[in-house]
């Protein structure tokens, strides 16, 4: 397949792993920021690959997994309301909520679609115009401009029964963040398709005020290989940049078209993390303009003080500061089938991608 | 989530486009792309195309690649 086959190239990645390891004359530690990132590394064995003195740690990347446990129980709280249809991406219906998650709601007899776009979901609301349909948003910028498109068409049509209920998220928040924990990092692997959207600037502070390497990948083997070759020749040159590797698809200013139509629904708020709690201007809600097709202005949602899981550990996976195999939980009371966290639940969270890929020679 | 594929516009309908990966048609929602023509490749993410992808700069990664090759060819 074009743009897939090229990227997975044997010889590539042999003579890719050999320069790296020509070149890697000191210890590095590299996060990626997407879940997509963390998949595809494990997926394609590549930590196996590298030297031991390149360490590959996941961050807050994923979706689902930043999404807080209080999200998850808003949406549980309005689909229990009437004559109302929850549309959602089907990465959350098995999400834990402090009660129950969306697939017990729905099993209960309260009616959750799965949907793989926003306009999906409003074309169930052009459907079905005597009932209401919630589409529970989240994504980083990658996601943000189709759901904000979305609500524009609701406007334009005057549609009064579709809702986006916001978990929309800005990824340098999140990336600030893991360095304020304290995890020391001499890299970013920052994620393609979010800058895809943004462009290259929302790094530039990394390299400026860190001293952090800073690569934007593409997801295949030799993209993220070059990444890390990058990233190690930064380092070794002491000279701290954001650079793209993934130039077929993003350009330093982005999509501007996409960002223009973000900013023209969206503005920044306070945010809750899975791991890091309320960060400041991290996250995305509709503006005033827009409140009439915003969930949390129309509808009372009412949630239950917040539980927390007493052994799972995916706070302190997504920061970077332990990795799942930490968990005393993982591979045997938390598996795929049967999450007891976020992180194990998304097909891109840390978790379930050490579990899936577990046989992929990967180290930690 | 932010797992996007990259696909080929084979048809343009207004803001919708038929769009073929893996011999496979969707429809895509191309309102977020400014000029995007048939026979281009297009990140396809949530339904939605959210870039164009360069045929030039996904040639020049590759070149850059195999130049590896023959630096390390030539020590």
């Amino acid at each position: 397949m074009k743009y897939v086959d090229e990227y997975r190239d044997k010889e590539r990645v042999e003579k890719l792993v050999s320069t790296i390891k020509r070149e890697a004359t000191q210890n590095y530690h590299f996060m990626e920021v997407c879940g997509s990132h963390t998949h595809a590394i494990r997926r394609h064995g590549l930590p196996s690959l590298l030297p031991d003195n390149i360490a590959l740690l996941s961050g807050p990347g994923c979706p689902v997994c930043v999404s807080d446990q209080s999200f998850i129980d808003e949406i549980v709280s309005l689909a229990g309301h009437k004559n109302t249809i929850i549309a959602t991406f089907g990465d959350l219906l098995r999400v834990p909520g402090t009660e129950k998650s969306l697939q017990q709601c729905r099993e209960e007899g309260a009616d959750i679609r799965p949907v793989y776009s926003p306009m999906q979901a409003l074309e169930l609301a052009q459907k079905h115009p005597e009932r209401n349909v919630i589409f529970p948003a989240i994504g980083f910028e990658t996601t943000a401009p189709s759901s904000a498109m979305t609500i524009k068409k609701a406007k334009n049509e005057n549609l009064t029964n579709f809702f986006v209920l916001s978990a929309h998220k800005l990824m340098p928040p999140a990336m600030h963040a893991v360095i304020n924990e304290g995890v020391h990092l001499n890299g970013y692997i920052c994620p393609g398709h979010v800058s895809a959207i943004t462009g290259s600037g929302i790094y530039q502070d990394f390299p400026a005020n860190y001293n952090v390497a800073t690569v934007i990948s593409g997801f295949e083997p030799t993209d993220i290989l070059q990444s890390v070759l990058m990233l190690i020749r930064q380092v070794n040159a002491g000279d701290f940049k954001t650079e793209i590797q993934y130039i077929r698809v993003v350009q330093p200013e982005g999509n501007l078209k996409a960002k223009e139509i973000m900013y023209d629904v969206f503005e920044p708020t306070d945010d809750q993390w899975r791991g890091f709690g309320s960060l400041a201007e991290s996250g995305l809600q509709p503006k005033a303009e827009y409140a009439a097709w915003n969930a949390r202005s129309h509808f009372n949602i009412s949630t239950p003080a917040k539980k927390h899981h007493s052994q799972c550990i995916c706070g302190e996976v997504l920061q970077g500061k332990k990795p799942p195999e930490d968990c005393p939980l993982f591979a045997n009371y938390c598996t795929p089938r049967n999450p007891a966290g976020a992180c194990m639940v998304s097909a891109e969270g840390s978790c379930q991608a050490h579990y899936k890929f577990r046989d992929h020679g990967a180290k930690n | 989530m932010c797992l996007s594929i990259p696909a080929k516009i084979e048809e343009i309908n207004g803001n919708k486009a038929n769009v073929s990966f893996g011999g496979n048609l969707y429809q895509a929602d191309i309102s977020l792309l400014t000029d995007a023509t048939p026979g281009e490749y297009v990140l396809l993410h949530a339904g939605f195309g959210i870039q164009k992808i360069s045929e030039q700069h996904a040639r020049e990664t590759l070149e850059l690649i195999d130049e590896l090759n023959q630096a390390k060819k030539g020590k």
